[in-house]
């Protein structure tokens, strides 16, 4: 049990770390702007990256997942609240599934 | 921007990544469970550890019987993506947060709490509104991991694969309204999901594992939109 315990806090620690020291040490802190620009496109950045190519084998078969893809791109075009474009997203994977 | 980002409108902002997080966290007590190793390590995990990919990773690793440094430094990799993410949110959070909470928020900081609260706010981060996101998200990752535990194997293969789809969504709900706002944006949106594409597919990068995949393309592509676009034009998109 202690071998166990002791890994889950080691694992933990090393997860806490990256997610811990930059925000304790830079919240507050005045970067140079072209630094601060670079900070500010990471969302943005990561989103890209996060999505794709990711969400293609989200779902058992790549079919399905263009298709809950597209879904979700047209409802957040048509500026619906993200709750409903991941309701859409599943729904359409879910269809696609059911009927092809 | 006039809404007021409590505590609250955290949580109600959650909603959405609390969705995605219980299937996720359903199928990892379930692939705990198979693996045979005792139900605390797959509860404990989701408490101490809280980060998806790296506990699935674990897991694995721990059924293949493999050293505990080598899952130790599999774990730092995967998850050192966060040093960016706590890095931009420094930035956006306001500068006067309160200080001996920011050891508490950034315990938070995962791929979904720090987009939502990006695109949501802005750079007018408050505190408390990180708080209210992490807690329904921490909340539904851990009561996740305990559904899959303890009540059997729950839902039906296909509305699970369907379900596999509901974070992707959640970005594409975040990332799409900003990119056909602002060019930048979706410059930089397209060049990270480019280069992301391009990494998983040659085979000099095959040994490369997914959470390098992920910095190496978001710091491109942010790299690219600060050289393009270096004034910051997009921030109320």
């Amino acid at each position: 049990m202690l071998k166990y315990v002791l890994l889950i806090i080691a694992m933990g620690f090393v997860t806490y770390i990256p997610r811990m020291l930059p925000m304790v040490l830079l919240n507050g802190v005045k970067l140079p702007s072209r630094l601060k620009t670079f900070l500010g496109y990471i969302p943005f950045a990561a989103l890209g990256a996060l999505i794709f190519p990711g969400i293609l084998s989200s779902t058992g078969d790549t079919a399905s997942a263009i298709c809950g893809l597209a879904a979700a791109v047209a409802l957040s075009l048509a500026r619906l609240n993200v709750m409903f474009v991941v309701a859409g997203g599943i729904a359409a994977v879910y269809l696609y599934q059911l009927f092809i | 921007m006039k809404k007021l980002f409590s505590f609250k409108e955290g949580l109600k902002a959650g909603i959405p990544i609390a969705v995605g997080y219980l299937p996720v966290a359903i199928a990892f007590g379930l692939m705990a469970k198979a693996a045979g190793i005792p139900n605390y390590v797959g509860i404990l995990m989701s408490i101490i550890i809280y980060a998806g990919a790296s506990q699935f990773v674990g897991v694995n690793l721990l059924m293949l019987g493999t050293a505990s440094w080598e899952i130790v430094l599999t774990t730092f990799i995967l998850n050192l993506r966060h040093f960016l993410m706590s890095a931009s949110l420094s930035q956006s959070l306001k500068p006067d947060s309160k200080k001996a909470l920011l050891p508490l928020v950034s315990f938070g900081v995962t791929d979904e709490t720090f987009t939502v609260a990006s695109m949501n706010t802005g750079d007018k981060l408050d505190i408390n509104y990180l708080l209210g996101l992490n807690l329904i998200a921490y909340g539904a990752w851990n009561l996740g991991t305990w559904c899959g535990l303890f009540l059997a194997s729950g839902l039906p293969q296909s509305l699970k694969d369907s379900m596999g789809i509901a974070l992707y969504a959640m970005f594409i709900g975040l990332l799409v309204p900003s990119a056909a706002k602002s060019k930048p944006v979706l410059i930089i949106g397209l060049t990270a999901a480019a280069v992301h594409t391009f990494i998983r597919l040659l085979p000099l990068f095959a040994g490369l594992s997914a959470g390098w995949g992920i910095i190496i393309s978001t710091i491109i592509a942010a790299a690219v939109g600060a050289y393009l676009y270096p004034q910051e034009e997009v921030q109320d998109a």
